[in-house]
C-alpha cells in the first residue's frame, strides 16, 4: 500500500515537471536555447492569477486565461528586445542573457509585489480517497496529469499537422533553408515563444496549485528541476519532457522513501547521469550523428 | 581566440597578463598604504581574486575546450572545504600561516583535481547541452553530499561521518564542517597577497596550457572534432586534461576563498555561483584569458559600487539590466557594426573578426 | 574582439565612475547636533533581495520603526539608521559591513544584523577582531556568539528553543510519540531539532519518526508526511520556517493525517501571509516572542507605522525583534556616561560590559525585562501560544 501510495505521489509531484518541461521542451526544440527565464514567466503567470482571483475575485479559469494573455504578451516582449537581436550571435551569449532576463524578472517581481511568501488559492480543491481512505489522490494532480496529456497531444499535433507547425519544424531543422522556402523566421520564433509561454503561465498556476505558496523565487528552482526533467527525457522530444517529468517525479519519492530523505537530490541527479550515460541524448532524444 | 597568429605574439600577450596583475597588485598596495582604499573595496580583494581564477580557469573549459560547464562552483566547494578542514587539521604541524595557506590551497587543487577527473570520465563523452545539465547535475550532488557530512579532527587524525551524533571527538578536538551549519570558525588565513600569487600560478598554467602542444591539440578538437580525431588527436585524454586542470584551479581558488571568512556553507557554492562565473567568462570573451580576469573584476566588484546609490532593492535589478545590456551591445551585428565604425575612425585600425562561438553552439 | 571588450568594459567603467563621483556624499559630524543630542550610527545588514529576502525587510523596517520613534523622542542619544544588503550570503555580507565602516568614517558605529546564520558568523569574527559592539535580531545560532564578546543575540537560540519544545511537549503531556520533520540544509533548523531530539529522548517521549528534507525551495513533502503517520506520530514538531510549514500541514491533512502540529519561532508570520487560510492551522502550537495581536499601545502604534512603512505588510517576529534591538541599543547608550568622547572601539566595551554587568534589563515587544547572559544570549522566556480563529492564544 505505502508503495502504491508513494508511486501516486511521485506521479502527482511527476506531472507538475512534466507541464513545465513540455514549455521548455517546446522553446528549445525549435529556438535551440536554453531559456532559463521559462521559470520565471511561470512565477508570472502564477503571481497574475493570484492576484487576478486575491484582488479582482475574478473565476479561476478567467485568471488562468489572463495569466496565460499576459505571459504570451511577456514571452513574445522578451524575444522581440533581449533575444531576437543575438540571433546570429553564440548561443552562450543567448544564454547568458536569458540568465539576465530570468534576475530581471525575479528582481522586478520582489519590488513589485513584495519578497514576502504568499498563499496562493488552489483552483481546484479536495482529493480522491479510495481504499477505505488510505490512498488519495488531489483533484489537482488528476488535473495536472490530463492537462499534460491534453498539451502533448496538442502539441504533437499542431507541429505535426498545421502549416504554421510545419514552420516551426522546418525553422529548427534549418533556420537558413526554412528561409528560402518562404518562412518567416522571425515571427515563427517569436509565436515558439508566445506558445511557450502561455504553457508557463498554466504551468505556473497548476503548480501553485498543487504546492501553494508563492514568492519572486517560485519559478527558478522548478524552473532547473524542469530543465533535468527535459533533458532526461530527451530535449526537444514532447513525449520525452511528459514520460522526464514522471520519471523525475517517480524517481524523487522513491529515494526519499526508501533510501535517504538528505540525499534524495544527489540520487536524483546521480540516476540522470547514469541515464545520460547510457543514452547520450535523453530517454526519448533523437541522436543525431555528427556530419562531417 | 586570436589567430595564433606567431608564437612571439602569443607569448607577449602572456607578458602583458602577468604585468596588469602585478601592476594592479602593486597599485592596489601604494593606494592601502596610503589610505586611500575604501574598506568596503579592500574587502572584495580576496573574493575578486577567487572569482579571477575562477573565471580563468572556466575559460579553459568552456572557451578553450568548448564544453559547457554549469558546475564549476562544485569544485569551488570540494576545494574550500578540503582546504578548511586541512587548515585547521595543519594547525599545529605548521605554524607559519602563510605556508599553511599555500599547503591548504595545494589539497584544495588535489581534491578539485580529484572530482574534476571522477567527474570528466564519464562526462565528456557527452557532448553540448547535455554535457551543460551533467555538469550541473554534479555540482548539485557535490552541495547536497557537503550539506550532510560532519568533519572533526583531533590527537587520532581526521574523522568523517554523516551523523553529529556520531562524530565523536577526543578531548582537544575540533569539529571542523558541520553539515548545514558548514565549517565555521575557519582560521582566517587569506590575504590579498596570497590572491594575486594564486592568480599569477593561475596564468602561469592556463597560458602554458594553451600555448603547449597540448593546447593547440585542444584548440584543435573544439574547432573541429572530427577532423582532430582524424589526425591522430585523442579526444578524451585532451578534453580531459583542460577539464581536469580547470577543476584544480577552481579547488585552490575555492581554498582561499573558505579561509577567507570564518562561515563557509555548502549553498554557497550552489548553481548561481557557477552561472556568476559562466557570465565573467563570456563577457570577457569565451577564450580570452585576460578578458576573463577583467571581467570577473569589474563584475564582482560592480554590485559593491552600485551600494553608493542608495538603492539597495534595486541594486540587482540594476545589474540584471547592466547584464543584459552588455550581451546585446557586444553580439548585435547592427551595433557592434556601429561601434566598429566608430572605433575604425577613431583608431584608424580594421577592428578584428569577432569571436567564434565555443563548442556549445554546435 | 577588441571590440567587444572596448563596449563591455566602456559600459562598466561609466557606470563605475557615476557611481564612485555619487558615493562621496557628505555626511555631518556624528556628535554635538543643534540640541546636544549624541548621535550614534547603526549599519545594519541583512538580505534585501533574493530568496531571503523577506527576513531581511522586516528586520529592516522594524529597526526603522524604532529609529523613528526614538529620533522623535529628542533623548539624549539620535540614531543614524543605515540598512546594507548582504543577499544572504557570507562573502557580500563581509563587504556590507566594510561599506558600513566607510560609512561611519570615524562616528560610533554599532553593527545591527546580520539576518540570518551563515553571515552572521562571518561578520561577527570581523567585528570581533574591529571592535564594534553587534546585536542581531534573528541570527539565532550559538556560533555567533560564541567566543566573541562584543556580540549578543536578540532571539532566542536554536538549541534553547530546542530543548523548551521538548520539555513543554513533557510537561503538558499533550503527546508521548512525537515525529520531527526538519530542514538538513539548514543550521536554524538542525539545530533546533537536533536539540529538542536529544532532550525529548533524554524526558523519555519516544521518537518514533525524524524526517529532512534538503532545502525550503522543496515543495513536496509527502513522503516525510507519510512516514510520521505511519510510525504513529501524535505530535510532529516542525522546527522550520512557515512556509514548508504550511505545505506540510496542507499535504498531512489531504492525506488524512491530524497530529498536533508543533512549531518554533519561524513559524511566526503564516498568519500574515497575503491569501493564506488561516483555517488550514487551526490548533497549530509554537513558540514566539512576540504576538502581533497584543493589544498594547506600544505593540498597536508598531504595527500600525510597520505597515506605514511595508505597504499593508504586518510585522513578525523578526520586525518585532529588529524593534526591540533599536531600543536595548538606545537605553544601554542612554546609561553610558561620557559617550560623546568614545569611538567605536569604546562604546563597544562599554556597551559589551552593560549587557554582560546584569543590571541592565530592557522592555520591549518580544519579552519584559530582557536581560543577557555572558555568552551573549537573550534571557526571556519563550511563549508558547496556540493558533485558533486566525490569531494566537493561550493554550
Amino acid at each position: 500500500m505505502s508503495l502504491l501510495n508513494n508511486l501516486i505521489i511521485g506521479v502527482s509531484l511527476g506531472s507538475i515537471y512534466a507541464i513545465i518541461a513540455l514549455g521548455y521542451t517546446m522553446v528549445y526544440g525549435i529556438a535551440k536555447m536554453l531559456n532559463f527565464a521559462h521559470g520565471d514567466v511561470i512565477m508570472v503567470g502564477a503571481f497574475v492569477s493570484f492576484f487576478a482571483a486575491g484582488s479582482f475575485g475574478l473565476p479561476p479559469v478567467v485568471g488562468l486565461l489572463l495569466a496565460m494573455a499576459v505571459c504570451t504578451l511577456l514571452g513574445i516582449t522578451i524575444e522581440r528586445l533581449a533575444y531576437k537581436p543575438l540571433r546570429q550571435a553564440p548561443s552562450l551569449a543567448v544564454l547568458i542573457t536569458a540568465i539576465g532576463v530570468s534576475y530581471l524578472l525575479q528582481n522586478g517581481a520582489q519590488i513589485l509585489w513584495g519578497a514576502a511568501t504568499k498563499t496562493f488559492t488552489p483552483i481546484l480543491e479536495g482529493q480522491l480517497s479510495l481504499a477505505g481512505g488510505q490512498i488519495t489522490v488531489t483533484y489537482v494532480a488528476i488535473l495536472a496529469v490530463v492537462c499534460c496529456l491534453v498539451v502533448m497531444v496538442c502539441l504533437t499535433l499542431f507541429t505535426g499537422k498545421t502549416k504554421l507547425g510545419k514552420a516551426m519544424r522546418a525553422c529548427s531543422e534549418d533556420k537558413g533553408a526554412a528561409q528560402l522556402m518562404g518562412i518567416n523566421v522571425d515571427s515563427t520564433i517569436s509565436m515558439t515563444f508566445a506558445i511557450g509561454s502561455a504553457l508557463a503561465a498554466l504551468a505556473g498556476v497548476l503548480m501553485c496549485s498543487a504546492y501553494p505558496v508563492l514568492s519572486p523565487t517560485t519559478g527558478a528552482l522548478s524552473g532547473i528541476r524542469a530543465f533535468t526533467a527535459a533533458v532526461f527525457g530527451g530535449i526537444g522530444s514532447i513525449p520525452g519532457a511528459f514520460l522526464g517529468g514522471i520519471l523525475l517525479g517517480i524517481i524523487e519519492t522513491f529515494a526519499k522513501a526508501y533510501i535517504s530523505t538528505s540525499l534524495s537530490d544527489a540520487v536524483v541527479f546521480g540516476v540522470l547521469i547514469v541515464v545520460l550515460l547510457v543514452k547520450p541524448a535523453g530517454l526519448l532524444g533523437k541522436y543525431v550523428p555528427e556530419k562531417v | 581566440m586570436k589567430k595564433l597568429g606567431t608564437q612571439k605574439r602569443t607569448s607577449l600577450n602572456g607578458l602583458i597578463n602577468y604585468a596588469i596583475v602585478i601592476g594592479a597588485y602593486v597599485l592596489l598596495r601604494v593606494l592601502m598604504g596610503a589610505g586611500l582604499l575604501s574598506n568596503s573595496l579592500q574587502s572584495v580583494l580576496v573574493p575578486a581574486c577567487c572569482y579571477m581564477v575562477m573565471a580563468v580557469s572556466l575559460n579553459l573549459v568552456v572557451g578553450i575546450s568548448g564544453e559547457l560547464s554549469l558546475g564549476h562552483a562544485g569544485f569551488m566547494s570540494l576545494g574550500a572545504f578540503s582546504g578548511i578542514v586541512a587548515a585547521v587539521a595543519l594547525q599545529n604541524l605548521v605554524p607559519f600561516a602563510p605556508l599553511r595557506l599555500a599547503a591548504a590551497m595545494v589539497i584544495g587543487a588535489l581534491f578539485g583535481a580529484l572530482g574534476g577527473f571522477v567527474v570528466g570520465v564519464p562526462v565528456l563523452r557527452l557532448r553540448g547541452d547535455y554535457l551543460a545539465i551533467v555538469t550541473l547535475a554534479f555540482g548539485q550532488i557535490i552541495q547536497n553530499i557537503i550539506m550532510v557530512l560532519y568533519v572533526g579532527v583531533d590527537a587520532k587524525g581526521i574523522h568523517v561521518t554523516t551523523d553529529s551524533a556520531r562524530l565523536v571527538l577526543a578531548e582537544g578536538g575540533t569539529a571542523i564542517v558541520k553539515g548545514p551549519m558548514g565549517a565555521v570558525g575557519a582560521p582566517k588565513l587569506a590575504t590579498f597577497t596570497a590572491g594575486a600569487a594564486l592568480l599569477l600560478v593561475t596564468l602561469f598554467v592556463a597560458q602554458n596550457l594553451v600555448n603547449s602542444r597540448s593546447g593547440r591539440a585542444i584548440l584543435a578538437l573544439r574547432d573541429n572534432r572530427i577532423a582532430a580525431e582524424s589526425v591522430g588527436i585523442p579526444a578524451g585524454k585532451y578534453k580531459l586534461m583542460a577539464f581536469v586542470t580547470s577543476a584544480a584551479l577552481a579547488g585552490a581558488a575555492g581554498a582561499l576563498f573558505g579561509l577567507n571568512y570564518s562561515s563557509t556553507v555548502a549553498s554557497k557554492f550552489n548553481f548561481n555561483t557557477s552561472i556568476l562565473v559562466l557570465v565573467f567568462v563570456v563577457l570577457g570573451g569565451l577564450g580570452n584569458i585576460r578578458g576573463s580576469m577583467v571581467a570577473a573584476a569589474l563584475l564582482y566588484v560592480l554590485p559593491e559600487l552600485l551600494r553608493g546609490f542608495n538603492i539597495a532593492e534595486y541594486r540587482m535589478l540594476v545589474y540584471a539590466v547592466i547584464l543584459i545590456l552588455v550581451m546585446l551591445f557586444t553580439n548585435n551585428p547592427t551595433l557592434q557594426g556601429f561601434f566598429g565604425g566608430v572605433r575604425e575612425r577613431l583608431f584608424q585600425k580594421a577592428p578584428e573578426g569577432t569571436v567564434k562561438g565555443g563548442g556549445a553552439n554546435e | 574582439m577588441k571590440m567587444k571588450r572596448f563596449v563591455a568594459m566602456a559600459l562598466s567603467c561609466v557606470l563605475a565612475a557615476g557611481l564612485l563621483a555619487g558615493c562621496g556624499d557628505k555626511k555631518e559630524g556624528n556628535q554635538g547636533s543643534a540640541d546636544g543630542a549624541v548621535t550614534i550610527k547603526i549599519g545594519g545588514i541583512g538580505p534585501l533581495t533574493g530568496d531571503l529576502a523577506q527576513y531581511g525587510t522586516a528586520t529592516n523596517w522594524g529597526a526603522k520603526v524604532a529609529v523613528e520613534e526614538i529620533n522623535a523622542l529628542n533623548g539624549p542619544i539620535k540614531l543614524d539608521f543605515r540598512f546594507e544588503d548582504d543577499t544572504g550570503s557570507v562573502d557580500t555580507a563581509v563587504s556590507a559591513y566594510n561599506s558600513l565602516k566607510d560609512w561611519a568614517k570615524n562616528s560610533p558605529l554599532v553593527i545591527y544584523g546580520c539576518t540570518t546564520t551563515d553571515p552572521c558568523v562571518a561578520v561577527s569574527s570581523e567585528t570581533y577582531a574591529d571592535r564594534y559592539f553587534q546585536l542581531t535580531p534573528s541570527a539565532s545560532s550559538p556560533d555567533v556568539t560564541t567566543g566573541k564578546n562584543n556580540v549578543f543575540q536578540m532571539c532566542f537560540t536554536d538549541p534553547g528553543q530546542g530543548v523548551a519544545a521538548a520539555e513543554y511537549v513533557k510537561n503538558t503531556g499533550i503527546a508521548a510519540k512525537v515525529g520531527v520533520i526538519y530542514n538538513n540544509g539548514s543550521a536554524y533548523s538542525t539545530g533546533m531539532a537536533e536539540a529538542f531530539i536529544a532532550k525529548a529522548k533524554e524526558l523519555g517521549l519516544e521518537v518514533v519518526a525524524t524526517q529532512t528534507y534538503p532545502s525550503d525551495d522543496t515543495t513536496d513533502y509527502n513522503v516525510q508526511v507519510n512516514a510520521c503517520k505511519d510510525a504513529g506520530a501524535e505530535l510532529v514538531f516542525l522546527p522550520i520556517y512557515y512556509t514548508p510549514a504550511s505545505l506540510i500541514m496542507t499535504q498531512a491533512k489531504q492525506s488524512g493525517y491530524d497530529p498536533i502540529f508543533f512549531g518554533g519561532d519561524g513559524m511566526d508570520g503564516m498568519l500574515a501571509v497575503e491569501g493564506f487560510d488561516a483555517g488550514s492551522v487551526e490548533g497549530l502550537l509554537l513558540m514566539t516572542p512576540y504576538n502581533v495581536g497584543d493589544p498594547s499601545t506600544r505593540n498597536t502604534t508598531f504595527v500600525d507605522s510597520y505597515k506605514k512603512l511595508s505597504g499593508g505588510i504586518e510585522p513578525n517576529q523578526f520586525a518585532a525583534d529588529g524593534y526591540d534591538c533599536m531600543y536595548a541599543i538606545y537605553e544601554a547608550c542612554c546609561k553610558l556616561d561620557g559617550i560623546a568622547d568614545m569611538d567605536s572601539a569604546a562604546l563597544c566595551d562599554a556597551l559589551s560590559a552593560l549587557f554582560t554587568g546584569g543590571e541592565f534589563k530592557v522592555d520591549g515587544l518580544t519579552g519584559s525585562g530582557m536581560s543577557w547572559l555572558t555568552t551573549g544570549e537573550v534571557s526571556k522566556s519563550p511563549m508558547v501560544v496556540k493558533v485558533q480563529n486566525g490569531s494566537y492564544v493561550d493554550p
